[in-house]
């Protein structure tokens, strides 16, 4: 983690894995979706609306995976000042705030033929609205506040107190009796989910996972160069 | 010790003699819960069943809106650089305003919040577990507005910045302040819903004041 604190050595690294990232995430794509939509069995119950599940739940994944990755870099930063480690967090909410809709959606659109509603205020879908008010939350730190410095220093304290909120997200369907299923991949006894279904969701996991590495990379490429662009400029200010 | 009890009655006779303290936000309260059957019609029946959720959403709002009165003043006027250097702690300073804002605010609001509930058609076997469900629920509300206060204490319009920040934190006091005091529940729910309460309360005892003083912090610098 010391190595990259450099970020000139970091963006190097980053620039030399990227394609390969992409490379394999289209690759998981391809795979994940291709046995999401057209090898794996319908549901006897839901029908088609069952190939939702391959978008949705990854995503609803990547949601708190992403705020978990906030957290860290949050934490990381607080406790190591890592120079890079706010501009991960800094870079990586918005594109939890996208998977966290994304599930929304999904979800939504889900819904109106299973339960019979676009929304429901049932626990899971509660917690998961509030994580993206999280996530909105943070953002509005970063914008509300000029100096960088100071931003990233208060935007941590956010991303900290929030992070309380995501295991209540993931058990919220396990202590409440909730109309969302309970889950069926991670549970202590194994998945209740069978084989066919089970390896497209876990490849469309995977893919979506690689997705995020590779959006995420570019995003923090992108803001160490606003960074050193707003350097260059403050610098051309006082040399006038 | 006798420092933390002086500067919570600092806080206090300043929220009191200035005007604009808990009065006000009784008067905010006040405004939100008659505007509600005015906003759904005047159904008895109906209200009678939102109203703990009324009183609950007010309390929020009424609580909020006078967030940023806990660090403001003495952010601009310096006063929290000088308490950064003195002998207590800055987290138990940012504790101690916590705690001026709930006795001065939250605490009044939550205490006069289910006596105005005959306004929303309150059930009155809904009025005690409702009351002990609020003045649990109110000192976490009043940690939690700290936190939001100390993050957007430098900001220029920080007042609703604070509402995002805080509200989706106040998700949970409500839900659980709500079951608590939903008329003719299970009789085990109330306690286990006070139960959960408290120990949201007594979390957020712990967060608030390593949050805000951190906040604090990265302004005074």
């Amino acid at each position: 983690m010391q190595y990259l604190a450099n970020p000139t050595r970091f963006l190097k690294i980053a620039n030399a894995v990227l394609p390969y990232v992409w490379a394999i995430t289209i690759g998981l794509f391809a795979i994940g979706l291709y046995g999401g939509l057209v090898t794996s069995p319908q549901d006897y119950q839901q029908g088609e609306t069952v190939r939702i599940m391959y978008v949705h739940v990854p995503a609803a994944w990547m949601a708190l995976f992403v705020y978990s990755v906030m957290a860290l870099a949050s934490a990381v930063a607080v406790i190591f000042r890592h120079p890079l480690a706010d501009v991960a967090a800094k870079t990586a909410a918005p594109i939890g705030a996208v998977f966290c809709f994304l599930a929304l959606a999904t979800g939504s659109l889900w819904g109106k033929p299973m339960w019979g509603a676009w929304w429901v205020w049932d626990a899971r879908l509660t917690s998961m609205f509030v994580l993206m008010l999280l996530y909105i939350g943070y953002m509005a730190i970063w914008a509300a506040i000029e100096d960088p410095h100071r931003a990233a220093m208060v935007a941590r304290v956010v991303a900290l107190v929030g992070f309380i909120n995501v295991p209540i997200v993931k058990f919220s369907v396990d202590w409440w009796n909730s109309l969302h299923q309970p889950a069926s991949v991670f549970r202590m006894d194994g998945p209740t989910i069978h084989g066919s279904m089970l390896w497209p969701l876990l490849v469309m996991g995977l893919a979506y996972s690689f997705l995020f590495l590779a959006l995420h990379l570019v995003s923090i490429r992108a803001e160490v160069a606003a960074r050193k662009i707003r350097q260059i400029h403050i610098a051309e200010i006082g040399e006038r | 010790m006798k420092l933390l009890l002086a500067l919570i009655r600092r806080d206090l006779a300043l929220s009191l003699r200035q005007g604009g303290g808990a009065g006000t936000a009784l008067g905010f309260f006040l405004a939100v819960v008659v505007l509600l059957p005015i906003g759904i019609g005047p159904d008895q029946a109906l209200l009678a069943r939102i109203a703990p959720g009324a009183l609950w959403i007010s309390l929020l709002l009424s609580v909020l809106l006078s967030a940023d009165r806990i660090f403001q003043q003495d952010y601009e006027d310096g006063s929290l650089d000088i308490m950064t250097m003195g002998p207590v702690p800055f987290e138990l300073v940012a504790l101690a305003k916590a705690a001026a804002h709930w006795l001065s605010t939250s605490l009044p609001l939550a205490i006069a919040a289910p006596l105005l509930g005959f306004l929303v058609n309150l059930e009155p076997q809904a009025i005690l577990p409702l009351a002990a469900s609020m003045v649990l629920g109110s000192a976490a509300l009043s940690l939690l507005a700290a936190v939001g206060a100390a993050v957007t204490v430098g900001l220029r319009r920080g007042g609703l910045l604070v509402s995002i920040l805080v509200l989706p934190l106040y998700v949970p006091v409500m839900i659980f302040g709500l079951s608590a005091s939903q008329p003719g529940a299970a009789p085990g729910l109330t306690t286990a819903s006070l139960l959960i309460l408290a120990a949201i309360t007594l979390v957020s005892l712990v967060v608030s004041p390593l949050a805000s003083a951190a906040a604090l912090r990265s302004y005074l610098k």
